[in-house]
């Protein structure tokens, strides 16, 4: 697609915003709509959309398949693991009270426990939306000039 | 009022939008009005306080099953083939299983009601509960990562699978075509 100067430009401005935005979202999740999931599709769609216009293989050397797969067991690693480290503290498996500094005030671990998984979440999402886009995306001929 | 014109607005939207995917035979043209249906959808979810969900289906179902669907598209047919059955058994199907879920739903309590089992069981408890234990401005949240974290990470898990099936299905012969690509561009 080396003629869809319009497209290729767009793109470019659209996607830090696309990645920012997502950002936003995973960590505003606690104040407003959203969290790990929705941030982990959008940012997998600035990914998306890089591979969309600029072709697979591009997007294969911006984010390595092998990062991705990693990516993927990562976020469930640091859910899961989240809940490990609390029943080391000496609470309840996933029980975010164990993060609290100050034990009268057990809503700080709270927020400190759900936003490391929300990270975790939206890691997973996100690992595994470019992954299955990428599967497909490899199988299907590039997009040529002509078919557009 | 205004909410009662724009369900109305949405519904009618939604309506033409399925009798569409229905009639065209066009694929690409399908899985772009499947896109819009969705689109709609989350509109309708916004209409019912329900942003969060709205959220999720505006970037999953507008957003990344379009292109997955597209992508799919590029490796089959354009065009769907015309039916050759009859298609009185489907609709007859399509009939009773509609009739008798929207008999189902005379029983269900009305929308928004006080009284409906949503709002009897551990709702209350979590809403009473929740300032003293999380207290994070957005309830949803709260209540899905802390009070239902168990289910939260079940549901990671079934992303991480089919993340994980979907790579292993597709995985040997994304490597071969990487080679095979790797080879044409070394001949170039």
């Amino acid at each position: 697609m080396h003629h869809h100067l319009i497209l290729r430009i767009v793109s470019k401005f659209l996607i830090p915003p696309i990645l920012l935005y997502a950002l936003y979202v995973q960590f505003h999740g606690d104040f407003g709509p959203g969290g790990g999931f929705q941030a982990g599709v959008i940012f997998a769609v600035g990914f998306i959309l890089y591979g969309l216009v600029y072709g697979v293989s591009h997007l294969r050397r911006a984010l390595p398949p092998t990062l991705v797969r990693a990516l993927t067991a990562l976020g469930v690693l640091i859910y899961a693991g989240t809940g490990v480290v609390s029943m080391f503290l000496g609470f309840d498996y996933l029980d975010y009270n164990a993060f609290a500094s100050d034990p009268a005030h057990p809503s700080q671990g709270q927020h400190i426990g759900i936003i490391i998984i929300e990270f975790g979440v939206g890691l997973t999402v996100f690992a595994v939306m470019t992954a299955i886009f990428m599967a497909f995306a490899s199988r299907a001929p590039e997009i040529k000039d002509t078919d557009w | 009022m205004s909410i009662l014109l724009i369900d109305i607005a949405l519904f009618s939207f939604l309506l033409l939008t399925a009798f569409a995917i229905v009639r065209l035979r066009n694929l690409f043209a399908v899985i772009m009005l499947t896109s819009v249906f969705s689109l709609l959808s989350a509109g309708l979810f916004v209409t019912l306080d329900a942003v969060d969900v709205a959220f999720t289906e505006a970037a999953v179902g507008a957003g990344i099953s379009t292109v997955l669907m597209l992508g799919t598209l590029g490796i089959t047919a354009h065009d769907e083939k015309p039916a050759t059955r009859s298609a009185l058994l489907p609709m007859l199907v399509v009939f009773i299983t509609g009739g008798a879920l929207i008999y189902g739903t005379m029983d269900m309590p009305a929308f928004g009601s006080a009284d409906a089992p949503i709002h009897q069981h551990v709702a209350p408890e979590y809403i009473e509960r929740y300032p003293h234990d999380i207290d994070m401005p957005n309830i949803v949240t709260g209540i899905l990562s802390s009070y239902r974290g168990f289910d939260t990470l079940g549901e990671t898990a079934v992303v991480f699978t089919a993340g994980i099936a979907v790579i292993l299905l597709l995985h040997r012969s994304t490597l071969g075509r990487r080679r095979r690509e790797d080879e044409e561009e070394d001949d170039i």
